[in-house]
């Protein structure tokens, strides 16, 4: 069956409370997830307090400021600090979003509560391990495939053709639709999941690749694609406003389309 | 990849590439046509559910002989029997991606995919039995 609780030595036991910091005249509570794989010890929930005029407004800022003024083992991935490249996605206050484009102060109640991305193994605190989401990508294809003669400037694309890209090319890959949809947690090893289905779709849409039908047949599967039950947990995720379930949809008509 | 493998993943399952594991045994070209008969199921199921519905009021206030009337008209048994085939079809899709979504034991899940086709076609077949041997009024 499928494991509902947790198990034994990923169940949240304890976790340390940090001094406020001194001279700080408004803090902000934040609970964050912590995990380290060399001290043998179960993941606790770390209590800081951030000094909230010295510090800037997005939940990364908060995590950046922690790590330079109270816990420098603090552990996570980030990079552009602008919604661009993915990194630092993680869940915040229950939902998975990036902690970039995130502001603390859109958490209206209690501690900014910081996990890692749901359902995923545990590298170091809030860093996951995606190998098995960026194989799902890889396993997609993602890239343009033709067998005409390549073309001798670019292969073109009319206008119309382009715009059925739109909401589909702008995904960053940073795993919080996939991570958030119930299906992907029961089944990742077999469901692609949003981000790669999304994918998928737009190299399904994309009117110069010429291998069409056989992407189509890939994904033809109970698992790979038809673990999806439009539950929309993606549509929600998603930090970019993306919505991966109807590019989910757009592929399961396609799939009808061929049969009737 | 299962919640087993969380924390300390350094060492994974096996030796395989994660790429080889998810295309694992590749795609089975299957699943649409399920798909696309759970969608004309509902429809039909939605159509057929007001009809249904009268004929049932109708039936609960009789007697044996007074249902056997009833079910003799042709369409009224007619419309029983499609929606029971409908909703018979609907229930067998609709559970076994409830099992395949649940059960990850593989004998576990073959077991209760094939209990589910005998159930549905077990049920369909006694409510089309009842049905015709009401309506044909032996």
């Amino acid at each position: 069956m499928v494991e509902f609780a947790l198990p034994k030595n990923s169940k949240i036991t304890g976790g340390k409370t940090w001094p406020k910091p001194a001279g700080a005249t408004e803090t902000r509570e934040f609970k964050v997830y912590r995990w380290n794989p060399d001290d043998g010890k179960n993941p606790g929930i770390d209590t800081y307090h951030i000094d909230i005029n010295d510090c800037g407004p997005m939940v990364l800022d908060g995590l950046i400021w922690i790590k330079n003024h109270i816990d420098p083992t603090l552990t996570f991935r980030r990079s552009c600090r602008e919604g661009v490249c993915g990194s630092c996605a993680m869940n915040i206050d229950g939902q998975n979003t990036l902690a970039c484009t995130k502001s603390m102060h859109d958490v209206k109640e209690g501690a900014v509560k910081v996990n890692p991305l749901p359902h995923q193994p545990v590298v170091k605190d809030l860093v996951p391990d995606l190998t098995n989401f960026y194989a799902q990508y890889a396993s997609i294809e993602p890239w343009l495939k033709t067998t005409s003669p390549t073309p001798q400037k670019e292969w073109r694309q009319s206008h119309e053709d382009r715009e059925k890209l739109d909401g589909l090319y702008e995904c960053i890959l940073c795993a919080c639709c996939s991570t958030s949809c119930p299906s992907y947690w029961w089944n990742s090893d077999r469901f692609l999941g949003p981000a790669a289905l999304l994918q998928a779709t737009r190299w399904v849409k994309d009117s110069r690749d010429e291998a069409t039908g056989e992407r189509l047949d890939n994904l033809e599967d109970p698992f790979r694609l038809y673990r999806c039950h439009t539950i929309m947990n993606c549509a929600k995720a998603c930090p970019k406003g993306l919505n991966p379930s109807e590019a989910i949809a757009e592929l399961k008509l396609k799939l009808v389309e061929r049969q009737i | 990849m299962s919640v087993n493998e969380s924390h300390g993943s350094a060492k994974p399952p096996s030796m395989r590439t994660p790429l080889g594991r998810v295309r694992s045994l590749g795609s089975s070209h299957s699943g649409t046509r399920d798909f696309w008969r759970q969608r004309i199921t509902a429809v039909a199921m939605t159509l057929l559910i007001v009809p249904v519905i009268v004929v049932v009021m109708m039936l609960l206030s009789s007697n044996q002989a007074g249902a056997a009337q009833i079910l003799g008209s042709p369409p009224i048994a007619i419309i029983l029997l499609l929606f029971i085939v409908a909703s018979a079809w609907h229930m067998k899709i609709g559970m076994q991606v409830v099992i395949e979504d649940y059960i990850h034991n593989e004998k576990l899940k073959l077991a209760s995919v094939m209990a589910n086709n005998f159930f549905s076609v077990a049920v369909a077949l006694a409510s089309i039995y009842a049905i015709l041997k009401l309506s044909s009024g032996v």
